[in-house]
Parts: C-alpha cells; structure tokens; sequence
C-alpha cells in the first residue's frame, strides 16, 4: 500500500473518498462513448482542451499570480506546429510532440522577456507577444494559410514503433486518446505542484521576497512556471488541431485567451480541480445559454461581474466554504 | 516624398484618436488606478450615441457630439459607483477580468439595439470638402480632428494644472491617504475622474463617426490600441499616452502605405521592445 501511495504521490487514507469520486470520474469518461453520441464526445473533447488551457492559464494566475493575456499564442503555436506536421504526412504522435516542442520553445524564448515583469506589465508584456503570433498567424500566407487558415488537417492514425496502428478517423477513438493524454497531462501537473517546485511557485506568489530570501532565483522559476504553462496551452493546440481539422488565426487571438481566464475564474483559482470544474460549468453554460437565446455573451458578462464582484473563489472556493465544514 | 507627408497626416488624425482613448485610460488608471479594459467599449457607445442622433434621429453634429457624452458620461458613472469602486483593493488581476466582463456586456447590449450592421454615416455638410496639401485633396475633416485633439490636450492640460478641482485630482492620485486626511472627498473624485474619462473616450468615438466604420466589436480592437500606446508612452503619463498615439498613428499609417501585411506585427513589436527595454515607458516615472 505504501508504494502504491509513493507511485500515486496521494495520501491515500486522508483523500479516500476522493480518490472514489476520481475513479467514479474517470470510469465515467471512459464508459461515456458506450451510450452516448459523436456531439456528446465531441464537447467532451472541447472541455478537455480547455481544461488544458485553464491549467496553463491557472498556473500562471492561481500559483504564481501572473495573469497573462497570451496563453492562446501558445496555443496556436501548438496548433499550427500539430497541424503543418499532420499535413505533411505523418502519424499522430510527431504532430502532437512537436506541436507540444514548439510550444515550449516559443514559451521558453519570450518567457525569458516576460518574467522580468509583474501585475500589469505580465499582462501587458504577454498581450503583446500573443498578438504578435496572432498576427504571424494572419499575415504570414505561405506558412499558415492567412485567414483562411489551415484546411484538411488530417486525423492521422495512432502508429506506435510499428508495432500497431490504430485508426483515428472516428469520433469515438479520437476520444479515448485526446482523454488520455488529457488525464495523463493533468495527472503530471498535480504532481509538479504537489512537488518542492509548486510550493516555490505558491511563495512567489505570496511573497516573492521571502522566497528569494531562501536562496531561490524567482526570475529563473517563474521561467520554468511558464514554460511549462506553454507547454499545456500548447498540447492543447495540438490535440485541438485534429479534432477540428481546421485552424484559423482566430485561435491566438487575445480573446481566444480570456476563455480559459474566464473558465478559471469560475472554477475557482486557488483549487487544483478548479479548472476541470471551470471548463465543464463554462462550456455546458454557454451550450445552454446559447440554445435559449441570442445574447449569451450579456448573460456570461453578468454572470464574470458577479463572480469577481461576490464569489472571487469560483466554484471550488464555494464549496470548500459554504458545502464541504457541513458534509464532514 | 508628397505620399510619405500626406500618408503621416493621415497617420496624424488617426493619432489622435488614439491620444483620446488612451488619455482617457491613463487619467482613470493615474488617478483610481484602474486599468479598464471596458474603456474601446464607451468609445464604442459614443459612436453609436452619437450615429444615433445625427444620422436616425436627424440631429446636429454640435448636438450629436453632446448627447454622446452626456450618455457616456452616465454610462461611466454608472460602471464606476456600482461596480470598479468595490474592487480598487483588489489584486489588478480581478480589475482586468471585471472590466472586460463589460466589453462582453456591452457589445452584446449594442447588438441588441443597433443590430449587427457597420456604421458610417454621411459627412456633416460643415466638413464636407477638401483642402490641398502637398499637391493632394486632404478632407477638411482629418485636419479638424488634427486640431480637435490637440484642443483637447490643452484642455486636459489647463483643468490639470490650472483649475482646483485638477489640483485635488493630481493630489489624489499622488497621495490617496493623504489628500483625504486633507479633506478630499476621495470616493466622490474618483466617481468624478472616471466620468472625465470617460468623456475622452466618448470625444474620440463621436467624432470618429463621420470616417470609421463602427460595430458591435470595435470596442476590444480600440482598446488594444490603446494599450499600445499607453504602455510605449508609460502608464499613467499623459504626455506619454499622445507621444505614444503620435508614434503609434503615424508609424501605423506608414506601415500601411509602404508594407502592409506587417502593420500589425510592428506595431505589437514596438510595444514588446518598450516594455523590454523600458517598462516604464517612455514618459512613465519609476514604477
């Protein structure tokens, strides 16, 4: 038991019933293409690589206090990168790595510029490189297709060292692999911020002077925080990029990044499911407000400006205030 | 050479657009410091107050011009004692997602009364016509709103340094604590600075009317812009926000005259290289 503690990193007496409700959670995801339709898996997709999005956007927001306007560069980058390789003919796997690798040398590179910064000049300095990339994205033709983007991306099969090959083509087996990888990825950031690094990440966060008091460089970890919070925006990208089949320039631009902030913000920032509970209560909202009636965007301003104005702690923070003292 | 003058006064009263919103940014992040994303958003509501009542409801333009802030004006004072007053202590995080949950608000609100259609109504006939420069007809209209923006700044200047009222607002912006220890009505200042703000958007966006193309989304492309040109001129800097409308304008209307399809590309590479090498921006005191 005890190894099998040290392999998950949980501690599995404390959270016991929350490991039931995560495996309650993660079955149900895995049985849901049983009985439900492609629209069904299809928005479970688009939840998932939001969620991916989130935890970028949260990362940055939620750990280290960095809000940043850019996320969807990163985005996009992954995106085009998936893409551009899809279309020259490859398997799956290169176009999702290299996706996630340009993703993170771009983040690297313009991270280097962007973490001298705080508070505004964050937002203001990643602001300004995402709509650098989106114009990239725009105006550069012979790369990425201008407006019309990338058309026809293919979605290629899964081959593993030929060994096997799993065909993509259906709605159902993109499924299972764009939720893996989703888990897998989202698995791999608990354990980074459940990690010496995290709690670094947090300190920045409350006070960056203590931290760098203990002998931490925080210009050189606020690097690593957002490198890595590119490299989810960009697998995100790159499983968005198959799916849709279509990329447009759109996907980089700042609005593209002020959904996951949304979402985020919903879910609850200073909680670690707070994006997964954001993405799904921000995508199933907007589903629903958009089937009942034209002006969805008046009623999810509404809905941002109570949350910031009354309920700053989302979802997330709700519950464990109001629900979770009553539930013990 | 007379395509390069005539391209930098196009790029000059395109500048001063600029220069109206992003003052209208700087006076209310100097003073409340608030950095409203909302703010292309009165521009926009300007523009259409003021489409309204000249084009549909047949009024003048003198006229057009004053309903549009009157109704921006209340538009401002509304967002600011109901809403931005509660989260001045909060992190500049929350500020930044409450205000741009009102670019949401407000452009679906002008969809449902305007509809989806561009704007651009007829020419008032006191500005109709054209003057020569450099050889080439120059409308009358650009070089009124040459001159209506530097009007404006002077106005700004002399109710800044001159009148009490600018004093108290200089005072406040300073010193918070201090100036209402003094007696300053703080809360009542600030209502009264964002409403001044928000005037300056709303100049900007009536006066735009006769030759931009207004719609329902214009309000987060102005306000990008003005970001620009606040970050390049500083932050809180009013001499920095019209140095920085002029580059921005005029730099942005060469680009398009001599190479096009990077416009964009320079103008965000100029903001990221400001902030780079100069955070602070070009005006802006130590931060």
């Amino acid at each position: 038991m005890t190894r099998l503690k040290d392999i998950l990193g949980l501690s599995i007496k404390r959270h016991r019933s929350q490991l039931c409700w995560l495996a309650a959670f993660i079955i149900f995801l895995f049985i849901l293409p049983l009985f439900s339709g492609d629209y069904v898996l299809y928005m479970v997709m688009r939840i998932a690589i939001l969620c991916l999005l989130s935890y970028s956007v949260n990362l940055l927001l939620g750990y280290t206090g960095l809000l940043s306007f850019g996320q969807a560069g990163f985005y996009a980058c992954g995106a085009y990168a998936c893409g551009k390789v899809l279309l020259a003919g490859t398997s799956l796997l290169p176009g999702i790595f290299i996706g996630v690798a340009v993703a993170a040398i771009v983040a690297i590179i313009l991270g280097f510029f962007c973490v001298r910064h705080t508070a505004i000049y964050f937002a203001m300095i990643t602001l300004a490189f995402g709509m650098m990339i989106f114009s990239l994205a725009e105006k550069w033709v012979e790369f990425t297709g201008g407006d019309d983007g990338l058309i026809g991306i293919p979605r290629a099969s899964l081959n593993f060292f030929y060994l096997f090959s799993i065909k993509m083509n259906t709605i159902p087996a993109y499924y299972y692999f764009a939720i893996v990888v989703t888990l897998i990825a989202i698995y791999f950031l608990y354990r980074i911020l459940h990690s010496p690094l995290g709690l670094i990440f947090q300190g920045i966060r409350d006070s960056e002077t203590r931290v760098s008091f203990v002998g931490i460089s925080v210009r050189k970890s606020r690097l690593i925080c957002f490198t890595i919070a590119g490299i989810y925006a960009g697998l995100g990208g790159a499983l968005f990029a198959p799916l849709e089949q279509t990329i447009t320039p759109s996907t980089s631009h700042w609005i593209t990044s002020a959904d996951p902030i949304i979402a985020t913000l919903l879910g609850g920032m200073y909680s670690f499911s707070g994006p997964i509970v954001g993405s799904v209560v921000y995508f199933l909202l907007k589903d629903i407000i958009v089937r009942l009636t034209m002006n969805w965007m008046l009623i999810l301003g509404t809905i941002i400006i109570i949350l910031v104005l009354a309920f700053r702690g989302g979802v997330m923070g709700a519950f464990h205030a109001y629900l979770s003292p009553r539930l013990k | 050479m007379s395509n390069f003058i005539f391209q930098a006064l196009n790029g000059l009263s395109s500048a001063m657009f600029l220069w109206l919103v992003a003052a209208g940014l700087t006076v209310a992040f100097g003073v409340c410091g608030i950095l409203n994303v909302a703010h292309g958003s009165l521009y926009m509501m300007a523009a259409y107050f003021a489409f309204t009542s000249f084009q549909i409801l047949g009024f003048n333009f003198w006229l057009s011009l004053v309903f549009a802030l009157i109704g921006a004006g209340i538009i401002g004072f509304l967002m600011e004692r109901f809403f931005l007053r509660r989260i001045y202590d909060q992190p500049i995080e929350f500020q930044l997602i409450l205000t741009f949950a009102f670019i949401l608000v407000f452009d679906n609100l002008t969809k449902m009364i305007w509809g989806t259609m561009l704007i651009i109504p007829t020419m008032p006939s006191l500005f109709q016509g054209t003057i020569p420069i450099v050889g080439r007809p120059f409308p009358i209209y650009n070089l009124f709103i040459i001159f209506a923006g530097i009007a404006v700044g002077l106005i700004i200047w002399v109710i800044l340094s001159k009148t009490w009222w600018g004093m108290k607002l200089r005072a406040a912006a300073s010193q918070r604590e201090m100036a209402n220890a003094i007696g300053i009505n703080i809360p009542t200042l600030f209502t009264a600075a964002f409403v001044f703000a928000a005037l300056l958007a709303a100049i900007g966006g009536a006066l735009s009317t006769p030759i931009r193309v207004c719609d329902s989304g214009v309000g987060g492309a102005v306000i990008i812009q003005a970001f620009v040109v606040t970050v390049i001129g500083g932050l809180g800097s009013l001499k920095g926000a019209f140095v920085g409308a002029l580059i921005i304008g005029v730099i942005g209307a060469l680009c398009t005259l001599y190479v096009p399809f990077i416009e964009l590309f320079v103008l965000y590479l100029i903001m990221a290289v400001v902030l780079i090498i100069r955070p602070q921006g070009l005006f802006g005191g130590e931060r």
